[in-house]
């Protein structure tokens, strides 16, 4: 596996990770090194085996239709760096 | 209208493709996830737990009733109930979404292949496809306006459950994704699932529009236009999209694969500047979420208390109870309606056209004034069967009794107490009645004159000016016979 | 010179009950013990004056059936979040969240009266093997200064190793308790995934993610296994099933007790005096009783490619939380939302995190899923079929937890590809979720050497029981490193 410029770049933009012009070429090295490594996983034989998303196949535990949180917005917006009103406020969003 | 578009479309050579992807918010106390409140309305934030806001090491716990209620609706348009299912996550930024992702099915949703017949306007009978439905959660609300440099984010609704009804790309005009989209808007209400509240945003769709020349098996590239909130947007906006496509492909333009969005003060839509361009989801399973198991007893619990779904009960009311297409239509579009209906003809029965006209024709003019739910109705299903009972007895004559209604709906009491109060019983009494019949004989004696010498337009002048006399309280019938008898 | 160790948490808890000695003292000795061994950087942080004032409440409080760990100090890896106490979770994006809840592995053990006196370092989001990730400096090794203690628990580790405290809590993603415990010559317990709740750890890898002890030795990690395995429902993966007394079956003998030494775990990279510390260790076990069984895992090699596919890939998603809006840390000039975004998660994350970031990120997206993520998953299932074949003939399964002893500051850190390596032997247990436990087993050259043993899953019973009566008849687990 191969990687150019161009890809790390579309990863880094899919990830929204800032990435500088100098810094491309060894995270482009570094990257392909690693996925290198797993080229491995060819190398495996896996014929007739299903993916395994969770440890010991287990099924989902479920919950009550119950409210059991109270408002706790001034604490949780305290730790927000820009709030104002109730609201968390980012840089504006045209949409 | 929406007819005329097709008819255009037809007769230019275009057909056009469109599927729709409904979001029904369920009607659960807590959100999907979180055991925060989805009550609608509150201030900013203060519904947001410790999971809605993303805070590290929170963890998502599913919601029984949220996947109870997916259940109920894949059994009601007989679709098959996946035994595992799979929650995934959709990769994306958005300040909207806090945890960088949203909880979704993809491979593996809870409900799939089911399907719903729709009525469209001109009378025709669509069966429409419905490839699947899945559980997902919303996201919270941009407030746009209300900061200078800013946006401001609100998470109360981030993570409510929403149940995403996807239809096979089948229907081809805006009405006929009207009707699919009304059918669904009856049965989720009607299974008591969702609220239907379209102005909350508890029912609301994307559309895929696509056109191709008639003939064409392929599909054309389409566009989604997002997150419509009404029947009429939905029409005008597919109207527009449909046009503006055609008009494109006519010009020698190609269609753009985009997502738009609907402008309904100018009834046009425009392509969204927010989304990224190239989505790549990353979907994958939640690492958090294990497979979703549906035991089959479960499964055929649901099945067990599933109620009379609108369809049945419509073929009933034709069927069993006599009652015309329209009026059995007009009932079913609403579960509240028909039962209230059921309810009064059970004490009046056998007089199911009776029942339905009122309940289509007072009730639901009361209803509209007062702008409000049949449940809130002030005149019970018990208080109008009464009314109804009067009426059948010969009591009242149903001119009085739509005067006793209103009074009800006033709150004035029950049909007898107002019947007796005002003195509205019908004077069936020959005696009383002829002694009046005599009087207004003697007044008109000219009339009486003109009538012998047959002018028999004349006896309907009588029964009014009897009727005048009477206080429009004798009793019709009785008082023709006995006018007829005395002009003999 | 005198031991600058406590003894095991079965004789403190008893001192305190018998008010012999109080948990003030307790407490003291460990922050004394902190300052003097500043320069390990085992810390983040330190909670002295709340840690003195709840001992104090506890001595007041003392009952002669008090709790096991009442009163007594411990560390907590700086993963988990304490209400109004700093959570930096070892990274720059994190270094101001002070969460508004408690993990639920600190409710077991606050309610179980023990006392934390500090948060421990940790490679950054739990993504090391040597605690040099993390944004506030590396921690030493306190066997050797120029040595790193492992990760991504290097700081839990450390901390217990240098006598600070008698055990600390950690997690384990891909051998993040087993290579440090080994590295640093104590006790290290993985737990089967769902045994304890994730609630409050902050997530490296959700499906591998796993919380666990650093102790001394296997006593008390079970007495500590005890307080905070059970089932939790506000993790849907935690599983409902009551944990075992694993205290009771400490004593078991091991007569006829299977274990399979997997050829593979002694190969490759394997230095071979490792090698040979692990066989003396094997072989004291197999005086106590035990059968030693010559076995293959026929597939452990590929472990390294699907774990380093899988915990980036969850990693990716997991951490894109971390966008500047709702808490941590934002570019101040961000004008717009996209440089917001890219530019307060550049800076707030470190180079490792950042790499596996893209990794995992490449891993999910179009046209790689299958040939990476699905692959990789399939590959887990693969080894964890292998597991189980195995623990069909044997009880378990023996070998080095790591290649070689701890390795020098600096060694690997330019090389992700070597770091990585050096896991080979830890990250197939995270992908069975199976039990597994490091226990002290000799030294090379001065340095510590771990042996692991990897139970069925939910026996760790199991796996205490062996590596307890192996600490009853050896006393590696008891070497201290100089002051």
């Amino acid at each position: 596996m191969s990687l150019d410029h161009t890809a790390v770049r579309h990863i880094a933009r899919l990830a929204r990770l800032a990435v500088r012009e100098d810094e491309l070429e060894s995270l482009r090295s570094d990257l392909e090194r690693v996925l290198h490594l797993f080229d491995d996983l060819a190398a495996a034989n896996v014929d007739n085996l299903t993916p395994l998303a969770h440890p010991h196949d287990q099924s989902l535990g479920l919950r009550d239709d119950r409210v059991g949180e109270t408002d706790r917005s001034e604490e949780l917006l305290a730790l927000a760096p820009f709030s104002q009103g109730g609201y968390y406020l980012v840089p504006k969003v045209i949409e | 209208m929406s007819t005329e578009t097709r008819s255009n479309a037809d007769q230019r050579g275009w057909q056009a493709v469109i599927g729709l992807e409904i979001h029904a918010q369920l009607s659960t106390v807590s959100k999907l996830f979180s055991r925060a409140a989805t009550a609608y309305g509150a201030e900013p934030n203060t519904q947001a737990a410790l999971l809605d806001v993303a805070l590290p090491g929170t963890l998502p716990v599913p919601n029984r009733e949220a996947i109870r209620k997916a259940i109920q609706f894949g059994l009601a348009v007989q679709g098959t109930i996946a035994q595992h299912s799979v929650f995934a996550r959709k990769n994306y930024f958005y300040p909207d979404l806090p945890k960088g992702y949203q909880i979704s099915q993809y491979e593996l949703p809870v409900v799939a292949d089911g399907k719903i017949a729709v009525r469209v306007d001109d009378g025709r009978r669509i069966d429409v496809e419905i490839q699947r439905a899945h559980l997902e959660e919303d996201a919270g609300k941009s407030v746009h306006d209300a900061f200078h440099a800013e946006t401001g984010i609100d998470l109360n609704r981030a993570g409510t459950p929403l149940l995403e009804i996807v239809s096979a790309p089948v229907m081809h005009s805006a009405a006929e994704a009207v009707a699919y989209m009304r059918t669904v808007h009856t049965l989720v209400r009607w299974l008591g699932i969702c609220d239907g509240n379209m102005q909350e945003g508890s029912f609301r769709c994307d559309c895929n529009v696509s056109v191709r020349r008639d003939g064409e098996t392929r599909l054309g590239t389409r566009t989604e236009i997002k997150n419509v909130n009404s029947f009429r947007f939905v029409e005008k906006s597919i109207e527009y999209e449909i046009e503006r496509q055609i008009r494109a492909l006519e010009n020698g333009e190609a269609i753009v694969q985009e997502t738009r969005l609907y402008d309904p003060t100018r009834h046009q839509t425009r392509p969204m500047r927010s989304k990224e361009s190239a989505d790549d989801y990353r979907y994958f399973p939640d690492p958090d979420l294990p497979p979703l198991a549906i035991a089959t007893a479960d499964i055929e619990r649901e099945r067990a208390a599933l109620p009379e779904l609108p369809q049945a009960r419509r073929q009933r009311y034709i069927d069993g109870l006599g009652l015309p297409e329209a009026d059995a239509d007009q009932l079913c579009a609403d579960r509240a309606n028909a039962d209230y209906f059921e309810a009064v003809l059970a004490a009046v029965p056998g007089q199911a056209k009776l029942c339905a006209n009122w309940v289509l024709g007072e009730v639901a003019a009361g209803l509209n004034e007062a702008a409000i739910d049949i449940a809130a109705a002030p005149v019970s299903p018990a208080a109008l069967s009464q009314l109804l009972q009067r009426l059948r007895d010969g009591s009242i004559s149903g001119k009085i009794a739509k005067d006793v209604f209103a009074a009800m709906w006033q709150g004035e009491g029950s049909a007898d107490a107002i019947i007796d109060a005002r003195g509205l019983k019908q004077i069936s009494d020959s005696g009383a009645l002829g002694a009046a019949i005599d009087a207004v004989l003697a007044d008109y004696p000219s009339q009486l004159d003109d009538y012998r010498k047959g002018n028999d337009k004349l006896l309907q002048f009588f029964v009014g000016q009897v009727m005048k006399r009477t206080k429009g309280q004798a009793n019709p019938q009785q008082l023709n016979e006995l006018l007829r008898q005395k002009l003999g | 010179m005198s031991s600058t160790a406590f003894p095991t948490l079965a004789v403190l808890a008893d001192e305190l009950r018998s008010g012999r000695r109080s948990a003030v003292d307790l407490v003291q000795q460990a922050l004394q013990r902190a300052g003097q061994c500043a320069a390990l950087n085992g810390f983040v942080s330190l909670q002295g004056d709340e840690a003195l004032a709840a001992a104090a409440a506890a001595d007041s409080a003392r009952t002669a059936t008090a709790a096991p760990l009442a009163g007594i100090p411990f560390a907590l890896k700086d993963i988990f979040c304490t209400k109004g106490i700093t959570t930096t979770c070892g990274s720059r994006m994190l270094q101001n969240f002070v969460p508004p809840y408690d993990a639920h592995v600190v409710e077991q053990l606050h309610a179980a009266g023990a006392i934390r006196i500090g948060k421990t370092n940790m490679d950054e989001f739990a993504m090391g093997s040597s605690n040099e990730n993390s944004a506030y400096g590396a921690c030493v090794n306190p066997w050797g200064s120029d040595r790193v203690p492992g990760g991504s628990s290097g700081g839990s580790a450390a901390v217990v190793a240098a006598g600070i405290v008698p055990y600390a809590i950690g997690t384990d993603t891909g051998g993040s308790i087993r290579q440090p415990a080994a590295f640093c010559g104590i006790t290290g317990l993985k737990p089967t995934y769902g045994r304890v709740s994730r609630y409050g750890m902050i997530a490296y890898a959700s499906s591998l993610d796993c919380a666990g002890v650093l102790a001394r030795s296997a006593q008390d990690c079970a007495t500590v296994f005890q307080a905070i395995a059970g089932h939790d429902d506000r993790d849907a993966t935690s599983v409902e099933r009551p944990a075992d007394d694993v205290q009771a079956s400490l004593d078991k003998p091991l007569h006829g007790l299977r274990i399979g030494v997997a050829r593979e775990y002694f190969g490759g990279g394997v230095l071979p005096a490792v090698a040979q510390r692990c066989h003396e260790a094997l072989a004291e076990l197999e005086k106590l009783g035990a059968v030693l069984v010559d076995m293959a895992l026929a597939n452990a090699h590929h472990a390294i490619a699907a774990y380093y596919v899988i915990a980036p890939a969850e990693a990716s998603s997991n951490l894109a939380r971390y966008d500047g809006v709702r808490y941590g840390h934002r570019c101040a000039e961000a004008r717009s939302l996209d440089e917001m975004y890219s530019r307060s998660r550049a800076e707030g994350f470190g180079s490792e995190v950042k790499r596996r970031i893209l990794v995992g990120t490449y891993a999910l997206s179009a046209g790689y899923y299958d040939a990476y993520y699905v692959r990789a998953q399939k590959v887990r299932r693969l080894i964890a079929n292998d597991f189980a074949a195995a623990f069909a003939s044997v009880d378990l399964i023996a070998g080095p937890t790591t290649p070689t002893p701890a390795f020098r500051l600096g060694e690997k850190s330019g090389d992700a590809l070597a770091m990585y390596a050096a896991d080979v032997n830890t990250v197939a247990v995270n992908l069975a979720g199976l039990p597994a436990i490091s226990a002290p087993a000799g030294f090379v050259d001065g340095l510590p050497v771990g042996l692991q043993l990897i139970a069925p899953a939910f026996a760790e019973a199991r796996l205490l029981n062996a590596t307890h009566q192996l600490q009853r008849v050896t006393d590696w687990h008891l070497q201290e490193p100089a002051a």
